[in-house]
């Protein structure tokens, strides 16, 4: 038996740990020992988006739709990829501005604008009150439930207990004890919770586990696992259509796409997520974590819910248990006593961690951005004269959760009754939903105005009004449901479910889709017909260019007129109590570099300072009216800021200016570095060379002087050996000066100075004056030249003697590398695609593979050169690739040791090296 | 009894005008083209002094020197290194490896003579 006197001790106990962990986190807090700076309890904490609406409603909704539960979830999944981007931006920025609420933001964004702030609030609290409602409904009825137990009665309808008797109504109390205790402990600047935070946590994962241990129970502890569920459910009459793809019951893609949409926009900006995300972050880095821990949080979180809405679909055929109870009712109707108790603790969980976390961000914007500004405002209550209003501000803070938890559950009196706990959550949804275009809007473009937010916001407000929050109101029999069905004073035009005759949307979708239009459409054209003040401009620029301001110099406050310190000083202590402020003043004075906080010039510095301290406390909107009234301001002109902006904008492009120049430095000292290099390597090829030359000149030198010597010395030489010596002086004067003729022409041709004379040549008649031309050498050592040059080939493009230069080389060499007597070469000319060829074919030595490249290289011979012959200078076959090639062709030789060498090259034909060689020829 | 002359140069034209001039002294000459001849030379022919010429195939005059030098038989020869390159490092490393002069191409024939037998102690 679970009596009430067992389930009440339980719930007490919860709480009672819940408050034991949020005071056990404000005490680490306070010692600087915080437990909630690392990213797993900030993703935690994120799981307060899990409400009681998640935790029973989406159940019911899974057995009425099927997979039309599922955008509520993907929303948010979708969008934590985009929160890298948007919600650090929002972070990075309510921390340098000490924003504390959504209200405050947008008003900030927008000059400050207590309007704004005020309307904001308005439709916060408007919009999110009933979602609060939700989760008392939700807490009662499943207490009234499992006090049944083991019976499933469900409560009757519409028979609602007296209020004294009411367990809503002193969980209500409850809930707001518990708020005030943590929420209004002192007054933070930042408006920060650590301890509460803490709590929230602990709670996602209470929530977490009992739906799990549902999930499984059903899963596997009444059926037998997933497929046997499924084959069930297949089977049966009422899940069989679920289980169709979309366009069925689960509604239409149109629908499904706008659930997503509003579950994107609702993780962003349902106040307790602005709460979590931006005003309790510690730190911005912790949301790379967040971006999948919390994605993985929810999908964990949505892993039975179709099994269990089935599950109890067969469990309780047709017995008339509502499917939004199924998660309490099966594990009662199979007496599972202690699983029924965790069940009801996660819901209860689910429901006190988004009312707590929803009031308190709502009573700071209640007090903030409504009370506030408007006593401040009251001459009569003399507010300027008090001298400490920290315990005013608590008060009123403190009043306002009450305020709003007791809305809450008058509007579950009222009107919870008529709707399934899934309606009322998407009505907030979309309320919430309206502050987008003006937010993300405001974060990216510095041109919107505040009249166009104001615009933007009302509009949507107001269609949301007409067709979601009246329409509910008539269901619930407020209105006369003639306002639903024919329209506001019997237009039909504007009939709430099908405004301007648009017919055939579901009620979320439809209202959705014309709050919007409404929404961006004012939000944007009224922001290009009007102008922004200067307070606007200031503002914009700041939230726009959050990631590019490093504060400092940069950070230019536009404000003129007179402060003291001793004024600005008094306002803080009368808000922040006195000890804080001067805390405050010190810190700011240690920043700024000034040794006593005396010493502080009242500069336009001093009084931002101020102003920020004073918006943690009390939002933007407020601290600007205070400030305004405690120094002397001169109001600025829009050319005055003009002139401030324009100076702060001319350091920004100089410093950027140096930044490039000094990068260009870099780039060019880089390059000088790498030309450097170059030439080093350039001049130590050069030494190399010189080396080379001078050797190879020196050697021929050697033989002429000393013979020249001997036959200076020897008068008596006889004939035969004075003729002997005569004739190596000249054969190493001819090598002497072919060797520097060869030097020259090579100089000429790598520095591109050589001079070319290109012309169609017909390349055999080439090769025939080149046969002709060292026909002698054959002879002399005996060795058969045989030529094959096939008739009608076409003529090439190239230098005439060049090309001769090159045959001549190839020739030679091959008639002093072959055997004498013994020697056979071949000239042969052949066409090939595009080009001809020619080879020049020997029965030499041949050349090692190792010595294919060397030969080609400037004064490298292959292999032993000590031979009979005159030596070769070493520098032929390198010149002649080098003329090949800037002809177009290439030059390249295939040899075995023992079996001959084949020099071989290729020319282009004509036509195909018109082109080419037209270009060569204008190089050089 | 004439001393020993090895003279090690792989162009041709040089080593027939050294022989000329070292055998018309009075010389007993043996020629070699490579350094690894020129090695086998030292052993089996004994010479008194080598004309070496730097760059030759096979086995450098460098690494010809080093190996004489290494061999306590052979301290007694003489050795003339010749060389068309007359870079500073590199006659400071011919020097080094053991030569006991380094003679740069083209050289005077007298100058070389001279020096041949200043070292044959003449």
């Amino acid at each position: 038996m679970l009596h009430t006197w067992v389930i009440i001790p339980v719930s007490l106990a919860y709480l009672g740990v819940l408050f034991a962990i949020a005071y056990w986190g404000d005490q680490r807090a306070d010692r600087g020992r915080s437990i909630i700076a690392n990213p797993y309890i900030y993703s935690l904490s994120l799981g307060v988006y899990a409400t009681a609406w998640t935790f029973y409603g989406s159940v019911g909704r899974a057995a009425a739709d099927g997979v039309g539960f599922l955008p509520i979830y993907l929303g948010p999944t979708l969008m934590m990829a985009l929160w890298w981007l948007v919600i650090r931006k929002i972070i990075r920025i309510s921390k340098a501005n000490r924003i504390t609420s959504l209200a405050d933001f947008i008003s900030s964004r927008y000059g400050k604008s207590a309007l704004l702030a005020g309307l904001v609030t308005i439709i916060a609290v408007i919009g999110v009150v009933p979602y609060i409602a939700l989760q008392l409904k939700a807490i009662s009825h499943s207490f009234t439930i499992l006090a049944q137990y083991p019976d499933v009665v469900l409560p009757a309808q519409r028979v609602a207990p007296p209020v004294q008797a009411d367990t809503a109504f002193w969980l209500a109390l409850v809930l707001a004890t518990f708020t005030i205790l943590f929420g209004t402990r002192h007054l933070d600047a930042s408006e920060r919770h650590e301890g509460l935070v803490a709590a929230i946590a602990f709670e996602s994962l209470v929530k977490l586990v009992a739906f799990l241990a549902v999930g499984v129970f059903v899963t596997w502890g009444i059926y037998h696992g997933l497929p046997d569920i499924f084959e069930r459910a297949a089977a049966h009459a009422k899940l069989a259509p679920l289980l169709a793809p979309l366009g069925g019951p689960a509604g239409s893609y149109a629908s499904w796409a706008w659930l997503t949409v509003l579950s994107m926009l609702a993780i962003m900006f349902l106040p307790r997520q602005f709460q979590i995300a931006v005003v309790e972050n510690v730190n911005e880095n912790h949301l790379g974590k967040a971006i999948w821990l919390f994605p993985l949080y929810m999908l964990a979180m949505n892993l039975f819910v179709v099994p269990v809405a089935f599950g109890g679909v067969l469990h309780f055929s047709g017995a008339g248990v509502d499917p939004d109870t199924f998660v309490l009712t099966l594990p009662m109707a199979e007496k599972q006593e202690a699983l029924a108790l965790l069940v009801f603790l996660g819901g209860l969980s689910a429901a006190t961690g988004m009312v707590i976390v929803e009031t308190i961000a709502l009573s700071t914007m209640v007090c903030n951005d409504l009370v506030m500004p408007v006593l401040l405002r009251m001459k009569s209550m003399r507010l300027a004269e008090r001298r400490n209003l920290t315990g005013l501000l608590l008060g009123i803070r403190r009043g306002a959760i009450v305020a709003v938890v007791l809305l809450g559950y008058l509007y579950f009196r009222l009107a919870g009754e008529a709707y399934a706990l899934v309606a009322i959550g998407l009505i907030s949804f979309a309320a919430v939903a309206q502050f987008a275009p003006a937010t993300i809007g405001g974060i990216y473009w510095k041109g919107a105005t505040r009249a166009g937010a104001l615009a933007g916001l009302a509009a949507g407000f107001v269609v949301w009004l007409h067709t979601l929050l009246l329409p509910s109101f008539a269901k619930s029999g407020w209105l006369p449901i003639g306002y639903l069905q024919d329209g506001p004073f019997g237009i039909a035009l504007l009939r709430p479910y099908a405004l301007f005759g648009l017919e055939g949307l579901n009620d979320i979708t439809h209202a959705m889709l014309w709050s919007m239009v409404a929404n961006i459409g004012c939000y944007v054209a009224v922001s290009v017909l009007s102008r922004q003040s200067v307070a606007e401009q200031t503002q914009a620029a700041r939230f726009v260019d959050v990631f590019r301001r490093t504060g400092g110099a940069l950070d230019a406050h536009p404000w003129k007129g007179t402060a003291s310190l001793p004024d600005l000083k008094a306002l803080l202590a009368r808000f922040l109590g006195p000890e804080r402020a001067e805390a405050a003043v010190i810190d700011y004075a240690g920043r700024r570099g000034y040794g006593s906080p005396d010493d502080v010039p009242a500069d336009a510095g001093l009084v931002h300072f101020a102003e920020t301290e004073l918006a943690g406390a009390i939002g933007g909107a407020s601290a600007r009216i205070m400030v305004a009234s405690t120094v002397h301001e001169d109001a600025l002109s829009v050319d005055e800021v003009r002139t401030m902006l324009d100076e702060a904008s001319q350091v920004i492009a100089y410093s950027h200016e140096l930044t490039q120049k000094s990068q260009a430095l870099i780039a060019a000292t880089n390059e000088l570095r790498a030309a450097n290099e170059r030439l080093q390597e350039l001049d130590r090829l050069k030494d190399d060379f010189i080396s080379t030359v001078t050797h190879e000149l020196r050697t021929p030198l050697t033989s002429i002087r000393a013979f020249s010597e001997i036959l200076h010395d020897n008068p008596e030489l006889d004939a035969a050996e004075r003729e002997k010596f005569l004739t190596i002086v000249i054969q190493e004067s001819e090598r002497l000066t072919r060797l520097i003729n060869q030097v020259l022409d090579l100089a000429k041709l790598e520095s591109g100075r050589a001079e070319w004379q290109v012309a169609r040549i017909d390349l055999k008649a080439v090769i025939e004056d080149s046969i002709v031309t060292t026909g002698q050498l054959f002879r002399a050592r005996n060795v058969a030249l045989e030529s094959r040059l096939p008739a009608d080939l076409p003529f090439v493009h190239a230098d005439r003697d060049r090309v001769v230069q090159v045959l001549i080389n190839l020739l030679s060499n091959a008639a002093k590398f072959v055997l004498a007597d013994a020697g056979h070469v071949v000239v042969a000319l052949s066409r090939r695609p595009g080009a001809l060829r020619v080879d020049v074919i020997d029965n030499g030595p041949g050349i090692a593979a190792a010595d294919q490249q060397v030969i080609f290289e400037k004064f490298r011979q292959a292999g032993d050169t000590m031979t009979e012959k005159p030596r070769g200078t070493g520098l032929g076959l390198p010149i002649s690739r080098q003329i090949i090639e800037h002809l177009g062709g290439r030059l390249w030789v295939t040899s075995r040791p023992g079996k001959g060498a084949t020099f071989s090259f290729e020319l282009p034909v004509a036509d195909a090296a018109a082109v080419a060689a037209a270009a060569a020829t204008h190089r050089t | 009894m004439g001393k020993k002359i090895l003279i090690a140069d792989d162009e041709p034209n040089i080593v027939v005008s050294l022989e000329f001039l070292m055998k018309q002294k009075g010389y007993e000459v043996r020629v070699v083209n490579d350094g690894e001849a020129a090695l086998a030379a030292v052993g089996d022919f004994g010479p008194d002094l080598i004309l070496l010429d730097v760059m030759m195939p096979r086995v450098s005059g460098y690494d010809v020197c080093q190996k004489i030098r290494e061999n306590p038989a052979w301290q007694g020869i003489r050795i003339i290194m010749l060389s068309a390159k007359g870079r500073d490092i590199e006659v400071t490393r011919g020097m080094a490896v053991g030569a006991d002069a380094y003679v740069t191409k083209p050289f005077s024939t007298k100058d070389l003579i001279d020096k041949v037998r200043t070292m044959l102690g003449e």
